[in-house]
């Protein structure tokens, strides 16, 4: 088709050329559909170019942080490009193995099938329990949490509230702050169908926020005076308490290394973990590595 | 080759590609949620009540009941508002009114869905959960909301099927006796109905298939909903809700999931499409 109709053309341009503009134009325009047709793909294609940069993908958990910080890194180092991309932590150590990215995110610790590689925390995160104001819970043992949320406790009044259905809320398969909670509170029992699900953290916090009655869990950094943030078996989850691990419910923000990190990202990871760095880190509401234990990045500098 | 041909050419070329795209959609999302059909067992996908992909449970009954009670509701808000808002456009307004009330009615097909969405959440849940309990986010505010959306589909071609009845049918009946109620009732609405039930299934086909303004109000429970107040989740919404981090498997599922989803919709519209040739013949 695409061929045929390029030899009518040839053909029409070997008929002697009508001497009228108008004729002339008409080429014109049609040689500027052909140019269309023929590099439109190679535009498309063109965004995908990655010239003098680095890829990193991984961990959807971590994926805000990182783009953030990339932003504020790019804008003192115009010479280096970040690509930043999402998939989820299994994904981010996929692409690190495969040399698909030069670094994965992660949003939880390393397995030991994956020890080849290097994590190196850049940050901690709280998952937190959180219920409406006017709910007078403020504290909930984690066997009861995990009867709430695997549905054997459907009414506040068997946990000391009032009598009234529980509404549970959760977050989608596949999202990391999902697989957190199930790893750090469900442990193998499952979370309920029952449960709503919403997509992502902030969405939780607004039906939590609407609801008296319902319980969800989201990131401590995200939590904000429209909710309150449990206590879990009598501990408040704030970052002293985290500093001091007595709040256990806490995952690692990690960034893995195929090898020892070089080049313009391990300056990348500097930055990061320089005070700079950190301090967007805390403020965004996540806990700095210094204040908990540096275990990892010690071969590194 | 004169000129003419080789537009010619080109509009086929540009019609062929339009098509191309939807058969390599087609093409895509068989390819990829097939194997998954194929290694779960199509009754066990199709029947399962039970979805937990990270654990290999793909069990989609809940959503398939979802998507049909919602839509159910949809029919139920919106088919009788429809059809007497057509009737009323068609029959009893001032011409004057109606060129007001049309262009509205064109307006509200113009409403993204995300603002349906948005309204629901914002008014009609906190009031279902007020008034009536549960969670708020239910099939009762899904249905309202997207009985809302297919009103537009089914006003525009149940009102199109009224004004193209020969003018000799009510002519005939108010002659014979009847009255402006019983003629729209008794002759007008019958012999319009090829083109009414069209315009249902239509809606029908838009309330199946609307996914953002669901995700917002159903609360995407992946359970099969026992009261209008209880959360769901339809086809659509499970694959809005979970495509975001979905990989191996759990993604192949969604497109799984997108391969029912166009059965149904293909089912429906070739239904639409046999019941208003049938008013032709």
């Amino acid at each position: 088709m695409c061929s045929r109709t390029l030899r009518t053309k040839g053909r029409k341009i070997t008929l002697p050329a009508g001497s009228d503009k108008g004729m002339k134009e008409r080429k014109m325009g049609k040689r500027f559909i052909w140019l269309f047709f023929l590099f439109w793909p190679m535009l498309l294609n063109g965004c995908q170019q990655q010239k003098g940069g680095f890829t990193i993908a991984g961990s959807t958990s971590v994926q805000p942080f990182a783009e953030m910080l990339s932003e504020e890194y790019m804008a003192q180092h115009a010479q280096d490009k970040i690509f930043i991309q999402g998939g989820g932590s299994s994904a981010g150590v996929q692409a690190v193995r495969t040399d698909a990215a030069q670094v994965g995110m992660s949003s939880r610790n390393l397995t030991p099938a994956e020890q080849d590689l290097i994590g190196v925390p850049i940050a901690y995160d709280a998952i937190v329990i959180i219920v409406h104001p006017k709910n007078p819970t403020r504290n909930l043992a984690r066997e009861e949490i995990r009867g709430v949320f695997s549905g054997k406790i459907r009414n506040w009044s068997e946990i000391g509230g009032k009598n009234h259905p529980i509404t549970l809320v959760s977050r989608e398969e596949g999202s990391g702050t999902r697989e957190a909670f199930q790893h750090l509170i469900m442990g193998k029992e499952e979370i309920s169908l029952r449960a709503l699900v919403q997509d992502s953290n902030g969405a939780i916090r607004q039906v939590i926020a609407d609801d008296p009655n319902a319980i969800g869990y989201i990131s401590l950094g995200l939590v904000n005076d429209r909710v309150i943030a449990l206590k879990i078996d009598g501990v408040e989850p704030s970052v002293e308490n985290i500093k001091a691990k007595k709040y256990q419910f806490v995952r690692p923000f990690l960034f893995i290394f195929k090898h020892e990190p070089q080049g313009s990202g391990k300056k990348f990871l500097d930055y990061i973990l320089s005070s700079e760095g950190q301090k967007i880190l805390v403020h965004e509401g996540l806990v700095s590595v210094a204040s908990i234990s540096t275990p990892q990045t010690g071969t590194l500098k | 080759m004169s000129k003419e041909k080789f537009i010619e050419k080109i509009l086929l070329f540009i019609a062929l590609s339009s098509i191309s795209i939807l058969g390599l959609i087609a093409f895509f999302i068989f390819v990829e949620g097939v194997p998954l059909i194929w290694k779960v067992g199509l009754q066990k996908f199709l029947l399962g009540d039970r979805w937990f992909p990270s654990q290999g449970s793909f069990g989609i009954l809940p959503m398939i009941i979802g998507s049909f009670l919602v839509t159910l509701g949809a029919l139920i808000v919106g088919v009788p508002l429809g059809i007497s808002c057509a009737v009323f456009l068609c029959e009893l307004t001032p011409p004057t009114f109606g060129m007001i009330i049309r262009p509205m009615i064109q307006l509200l097909a113009a409403i993204p869905s995300v603002i349906f969405g948005f309204w629901g959440l914002i008014v009609l849940v906190p009031l279902i959960r007020e008034h009536l309990g549960g969670p708020g986010l239910s099939v009762l505010a899904g249905s309202l909301v997207l009985g809302l959306m297919i009103l537009p589909t089914i006003i525009s071609i149940s009102e199109d099927s009224l004004r193209a009845l020969p003018r000799t049918f009510k002519e005939g009946a108010l002659s014979l006796g009847a009255t402006h109620w019983q003629t729209i009732w008794r002759v007008l609405l019958p012999a319009a109905r090829s083109g009414i039930v069209a315009s249902i299934i239509l809606g029908m086909g838009r309330a199946i298939g609307e996914t953002m303004a669901m995700i917002m109000i159903l609360g995407n429970a992946a359970q099969t909903p026992i009261s209008i107040l209880d959360s769901a989740r339809t086809l659509t919404t499970n694959i809005g809700i979970e495509m975001g981090y979905a990989t191996g498997d759990h993604r192949q599922a969604l497109f799984a999931t997108g391969v029912v989803l166009f059965f149904i919709i293909m089912g429906l519209n070739s239904l639409a499409l046999f019941v208003s040739r049938r008013k032709g013949s």
